[in-house]
């Protein structure tokens, strides 16, 4: 058995026993149910942005895949790839490397909001002292994702 | 060499760097930022934001198994990450003032000794023990599940987890590297948290330490699409075949592979301590 029965606490119980004794199914949510939902999530981030990250690929390798490969001098990035509305501006213009950015942009979104589902979790599940604690974590996030210049 | 051919390779490497990632806990940059800058002369920065996007995709791809499988443990995750993240914010700002070469010099020893230390697997009596008052009021606590079926395991040594937490984060946002192995570290060893639950539960932490400091790294543009995109594609491919080994590996294996990638990492870490790259 590798995934314990969804019963309330099962995955937080201070028993010593293995096993916690299997009580009715209640339709209530738990630590297990988050963590499915947040799996759910995850994976559909992952998913979503390996396609559009694909998809810009494959533009990128048709147009300059014989092109020679040049990381030796640091350049940076132009300003279009370097903020949100930027990236959107570019990938909509079907260039590969902005649909490229775009997925990246999207599996960077993708522990943001795990966390943010969390919260939501948390306070599904009544626990006040997780719903702060997820909070301040989110609040530290997005602190220093605004304050980075990336929305601008 | 083509961008095709550049490509490929670079994938490859990524797929090895994912694997050992997810398995570690560490996330895939320790071994990539180095192969990328000697073999592939990718200059530093490029290298670093490339770095940045593996740790989330490792993160991000093998918890999605981790997070079926019952390994992770959320609330660990989160009340740790309060002091992960809030030290990495002030780790970004004490930079100015810390000289980062003696600090990387510092935590190398502190790594090499972490490399020989972490490969000891705990005795009966060390799992066995009662809980912390702390850890139960905190609810971290929890099962997961081993090989030989379902086991339960007591956190012990709040505080002193918490407060390498907090080290962990500053490192960060100081060395822009290793908060990955002070993760695992401050919960394999000092919280005795059993390795398989210690490295997974890193694994979702780094994912989100990493996302604070992207928005920096984008903005700075040192994301470059076309040199990350085989980094993310191989990376996810070798976290995904990573998660699937660590459900039936031997906790023996897993801490030396970890071991091993910390022992480079500490090497990394000497190496640009003495001789300056930091």
């Amino acid at each position: 058995m590798n995934a314990p029965t969804p019963t309330q606490d099962s995955r937080n119980s201070n028993s010593l026993s293995p096993n916690p004794a299997p009580g009715k199914p209640k339709l209530k949510i738990t630590d297990y149910s988050i963590e499915l939902i947040l799996g759910y999530v995850l994976r559909t981030g992952v998913v979503l942005s390996a396609a559009i990250v694909l998809t810009g690929a494959a533009i990128f390798v048709i147009r300059h895949g014989h092109d020679p490969a040049n990381y030796r001098v640091f350049r940076g990035e132009p300003s279009d790839l370097r903020t949100i509305p930027g990236v959107i501006r570019n990938a909509t213009r079907g260039r590969g490397r902005g649909l490229m950015q775009l997925g990246l942009l999207v599996l960077i979104a993708t522990p943001i909001a795990r966390v943010v589902f969390s919260v939501a979790g948390f306070v599904l599940e009544r626990d006040r002292l997780y719903v702060a604690f997820t909070l301040i974590v989110l609040t530290v996030l997005l602190y220093s994702l605004l304050g980075s210049g990336l929305t601008f | 060499m083509t961008n095709l051919t550049f490509t490929a390779l670079v994938a490859l490497v990524s797929l090895l760097a994912g694997l050992l990632g997810s398995l570690t806990g560490l996330g895939g940059g320790v071994v990539l930022v180095p192969l990328l800058t000697i073999f592939f002369h990718v200059d530093i920065r490029y290298a670093i934001g490339a770095s940045l996007v593996s740790v989330i995709a490792t993160s991000s791809g093998a918890a999605a198994a981790y997070v079926k499988e019952g390994f992770s443990n959320i609330r660990i995750g989160m009340f740790l990450e309060i002091a992960t993240t809030i030290g990495a914010v002030l780790g970004a700002y004490l930079a100015k003032w810390i000289p980062t070469a003696a600090l990387a010099t510092i935590f190398g020893v502190m790594l090499l000794y972490s490399a020989y230390v972490s490969r000891r697997v705990r005795t009966q009596a060390q799992r066995n023990q009662p809980p912390d008052p702390l850890a139960t009021r905190l609810r971290l606590n929890g099962t997961f599940p081993d090989l030989e079926g379902e086991r339960s395991y007591n956190v012990q040594n709040v505080p002193t987890g918490f407060s390498m937490m907090f080290g962990a984060g500053a490192l960060s946002g100081l060395l822009g590297i290793g908060s990955g192995a002070v993760k695992v570290l401050a919960m394999d060893q000092a919280m005795q948290i059993p390795f398989k639950v210690s490295t997974t539960t890193s694994n979702f932490m780094i994912g989100v330490t990493a996302a604070a400091s992207a928005g920096v790294y984008l903005s700075r543009g040192y994301v470059d699409p076309a040199l990350s995109m085989p980094v993310m594609l191989g990376v996810l491919a070798g976290s995904l075949i990573g998660s699937r080994i660590l459900v039936k590996a031997e906790t023996k294996s897993l801490r030396l592979v970890f071991s091993l990638v910390i022992l480079v990492l500490g090497l990394q870490m000497l190496y640009q301590g003495l001789w300056g790259h930091i």
